[in-house]
């Protein structure tokens, strides 16, 4: 059984959430420039140039990119041949998030839901936790802004509804949503499962990079043809039109019940935080 | 489309002049405020007590900053999504406030609120906040300290660049999604 010292964690994690919010993922950033080369419209072209700019900015100064620095999600891969030794391996994240929020001067979002009073650290993470094959630990990170969350839904559909509900209620929620999410956004989809575990893969699907494809044929065809129909909506960047309303959508599918059919949309912000490390 | 540069406070014939889509570079002094902030200012009016900044004319800017790290006045500062004030605002804008800054869309009460009252909404860039803490010169913290990000504070701005979203004719930069072709 392989160790890895509680510390070792503690600073990875510190310093994931650090990254995140202060670099634009590269991805990110060739959508960015594509986006900006294809968008004819002006006010278009100004949010891009801006988003760039503001890019380079974080970077150079380590200000972060954006002053929602989130909530930190944890997609957590433990293999079975691997365990964290010195402390429990929650309280590590926890550890590590309270240290990075704190040393990178990240704003703490996190606080009670109905006094509203701020836990003042950044915690609790919201972890996700999965035994895999292995002797590594994967850790995965975002930073989830609460103004594109509050654009994500949950829905059961009739399976009858099949394909094409599923696409008239992901446009609509994305039109219903317009300027508000920080658009143009990334829409992660999670099709079945149960009613919890579909938002947890609509969020999963977010953790993949932009300019993948799906190793399912068919599934990358229909990410496509949604990406196509959200920016047909012409919302635009910021919502002042343009061809870019979204930067991608990731879809995962997962088998449900007979009488089911779940599906979440998790609308992701522009600037798709998110990092990830293997101990 | 016509580009402006204001002082606060602002004016009725500062925003009388103001369409949809005309970019404002702000100066002068504007206030955080958003979710929190707005409950306890609510509170403080309905106490009758007096509000921890004049509202004649003022601009709220709809902002929780992240912190200030050492030798910067601020940390990121760029607008969070707005509809979530909309309760307030209209009462806010009866009462004297010109403007709000935010980005996302406005209900139709505070639309007709500006309109009656002769108030503006403007756009920041979402997710620019990096950007635009550069037009933040100076901020303290005038009241609340106790919501941390969500305290209200007094930031001096200089040529803070803004797009005019609903201007006081009824007009509006957003775009409607054009839902009959999509898909």
């Amino acid at each position: 059984m392989r160790e890895i010292p509680v510390q070792d964690v503690i600073d990875a994690v510190a310093a994931m959430c650090i990254k995140a919010n202060t670099e634009l993922p590269d991805d990110v950033r060739a959508k960015f420039e594509q986006a900006m080369a294809e968008e004819t419209s002006a006010s278009a072209r100004e949010v891009l140039r801006q988003l760039l700019e503001n890019a380079d900015l974080a970077r150079d100064t380590k200000l972060p990119l954006c002053q929602d620095c989130g909530l930190a999600v944890f997609f957590v891969e433990v293999g079975d041949d691997v365990r964290v030794v010195g402390g429990n391996l929650r309280e590590a994240i926890n550890e590590g998030v309270r240290k990075g929020y704190a040393d990178g001067f990240l704003r703490k979002s996190s606080c009670h839901p109905l006094t509203r009073a701020n836990t003042g650290d950044g915690t609790p993470a919201i972890i996700h936790f999965d035994m895999v094959p292995g002797d590594k630990l994967k850790l995965v990170y975002m930073a989830k802004g609460g103004g594109s969350e509050n654009m994500s839904r949950v829905t059961m559909l009739s399976p009858a509804q099949g394909w094409e509900g599923i696409k008239k209620f992901v446009v609509e929620r994305v039109a219903e949503a317009g300027p508000n999410p920080c658009p143009p956004t990334v829409i992660g989809i999670g099709i079945g499962g149960t009613f919890d575990h579909s938002a947890k893969i609509a969020k999963q699907s977010l953790m993949r990079r932009l300019d993948d494809t799906h190793p399912d044929p068919d599934i990358a065809a229909r990410e496509k043809e949604l990406e196509d129909a959200l920016n047909d909506l012409g919302i635009g960047p910021m919502g002042l039109g343009g061809k870019t309303t979204v930067l991608g959508v990731k879809i995962t599918m997962e088998p449900c019940h007979l009488a089911s059919l779940p599906l979440a949309v998790n609308v992701q912000c522009h600037s798709q935080r998110h990092e990830e490390v293997v101990l | 489309m016509a580009e402006y540069t204001l002082n606060t406070p602002l004016t009725d014939a500062d925003v009388e002049k103001l369409k949809a889509g005309d970019v404002v570079f702000l100066n002068g002094t504007i206030y955080s405020a958003r979710d929190a902030a707005h409950k306890k200012l609510m509170e403080l009016l309905d106490a009758g007590k007096e509000l921890p900044f004049d509202l004649k004319g003022a601009a709220i800017y709809y902002v929780g900053p992240s912190p200030a790290p050492p030798g910067r006045p601020i940390g990121a500062a760029g607008p969070t999504t707005s509809y979530r004030m909309d309760t307030y605002a209209p009462r806010l804008h009866s009462l004297g406030l010109k403007a709000t800054i935010g980005k996302g869309k406005r209900s139709d009460e505070v639309k007709a609120a500006m309109r009656e009252h002769t108030g503006v909404y403007f756009g920041a860039t979402g997710g620019a906040g990096a950007l635009l803490s550069n037009s933040i010169v100076e901020s303290t913290v005038i009241a609340f300290e106790e919501l941390g990000p969500e305290a209200i504070r007094a930031m001096k701005v200089k040529d803070f660049p803004l797009l005019v979203i609903n201007d006081c004719h009824g007009g509006e930069l957003y775009v409607k999604p054009r839902l009959d072709t999509a898909g």
